[in-house]
């Protein structure tokens, strides 16, 4: 309950004080300090469930597999409802307008980076990245610079970085982020460079006329507080069933697969990994949700961390959903030499890592 | 009144819809809620997150599927 006094202090200085407000900083206070005590009890009570009350031995698989659920299923649900709700708060400062107010004007290779770092923190479904393209587009914003925001958007997003911080800690996550953020950078830049802009449907840039304005909606903190709360709902309510799953399969993994055994088939040792894990990766479509976890469970029995990675990286960044969504304002050939290259960047990042590692 | 509903057909599309559809309803009011799927329809809209809410001809809400009573409060003046 530690950090209820900071979130009590926090209210009185608070900028907004109708009781709605007031009330909401409390629960949300409330919830934060629930949150934090269930944290700290979730392993001893894994362990204590698994060996106690199922009474299984603590040194069968079936107890190994048990608890490993038990305790990564609370975890990574309660790190998804923190995080999800912070990026929740902070998205409801970036809109798709505002992002293409900010990239609009901008040159190429400036323009690929913010791009890239801006698809991480705009709400983004897949499901709009038509109307997102064409607004992007109809401002003048290069091809290169907003395919660098297709290609982050959906590849570093945040449930995707829970996972990876959760089940492999911060730096796996934090290389998964910087390098995702490269491919995305590098990729749209080089597609940027080769002119592909006749590979567009020609309506596209025919049609362009109307950069509509929209009223920005205003919202206070608390307004915004109850954006994440929105977000947390919508997005944890919509990949938990995905997260039970995926660690499901990885908590039988963990028990049942004998160590090393995938060593040899998805180890350092073994060059056409990387390739193969890339290759049934991106006709796979799984959100990270349900991925991650195996991911896990098959790192742990052997297998190299830059393989894992590019499957990673192939099964979220490049969705043949997507794919066939963006086929309404992309001739094919574009669509294939998007696929190329990025898939060309997963290669790189997965050898790059099985040779240092 | 003239209620629209912008979207490419994904299953937030359709539950705006229905929300919208709903709330008409609840309000007595007899209009069809008009579903805009064309996207170059949608573009002239200058949407860039669907689904949208269109309300007389103006954009009142996008990417995100309003409940029921909220778009009761819209719709009522």
């Amino acid at each position: 309950m530690s950090a209820t006094p900071q979130e009590v202090a926090a209210t009185a200085r608070g900028p907004e004080s109708d009781p709605r407000s007031v009330r909401l900083y409390g629960l949300l206070g409330i919830a934060l300090g629930l949150w934090v005590a269930l944290y700290l009890v979730i392993q001893p009570a894994a362990n204590l469930l698994t060996h106690r009350v199922l009474g299984l031995d603590p040194a069968t698989r079936l107890a190994s597999a048990v608890a490993f659920f038990l305790f990564e299923v609370p975890k990574v649900l309660l790190l998804l409802v923190l995080v999800v709700f912070g990026v929740g708060v902070v998205r409801s400062f970036f809109t798709p307008e505002r992002t293409r107010a900010i990239l609009s004007g901008k040159r190429e290779s400036a323009g690929n980076v913010l791009a890239a770092l801006l698809g991480v923190v705009t709400p983004f479904c897949s499901c709009s990245a038509v109307p997102l393209f064409l607004g992007f587009v109809e401002v003048g914003i290069p091809l290169g610079v907003t395919l660098s925001f297709l290609i982050s958007a959906p590849m570093v997003n945040e449930v995707a970085l829970v996972l990876l911080f959760g089940l492999f800690g911060w730096k796996v996550a934090a290389i998964y982020m910087g390098t995702g953020l490269a491919i995305a950078v590098l990729a749209g830049w080089i597609l940027g460079r080769l002119k592909l802009e006749r590979w567009v449907e020609g309506w596209v840039y025919e049609s362009m006329a109307s950069a509509g304005t929209i009223e920005e909606e205003r919202l206070n903190f608390a307004d915004r507080l109850r954006k994440g709360i929105e977000a947390v709902r919508e997005i944890v309510g919509k990949v938990w069933p995905y997260v039970l799953a995926g660690i499901a399969v990885g908590a039988g993994v963990h028990g049942y697969v004998p160590e090393g055994l995938l060593a040899g088939i998805m180890g350092k040792g073994a060059w056409w990994s990387v390739p193969l894990a890339v290759a049934i990766g991106v006709p796979m479509y799984s959100n990270a949700a349900g991925i991650i976890p195996v991911v896990q469970a098959l790192l742990e029995k052997g297998a190299a961390l830059g393989t894992v990675l590019a499957f990673m990286m192939s099964v979220i960044g490049l969705s043949l959903p997507e794919m066939i969504i963006l086929r309404k304002v992309l001739r094919p050939k574009l669509i294939a030499t998007f696929v190329g290259i990025v898939a060309a960047g997963i290669l790189v990042v997965g050898y790059l890592f099985n040779a240092i590692f | 009144m003239r209620i629209q509903v912008l979207g490419t057909g994904c299953a937030k599309c359709k539950t705006l819809t229905a929300n919208a559809e709903q709330a008409a309803r609840e309000l007595g009011l007899d209009v069809k809620v008009e579903k805009v799927e064309d996207i170059k329809e949608i573009m002239k809209f200058g949407v860039m997150s669907t689904p949208a809410l269109v309300l007389d001809g103006k954009v009142r809400a996008t990417g995100k599927v309003l409940p029921p009573k909220a778009i009761k409060e819209m719709l009522s003046p």
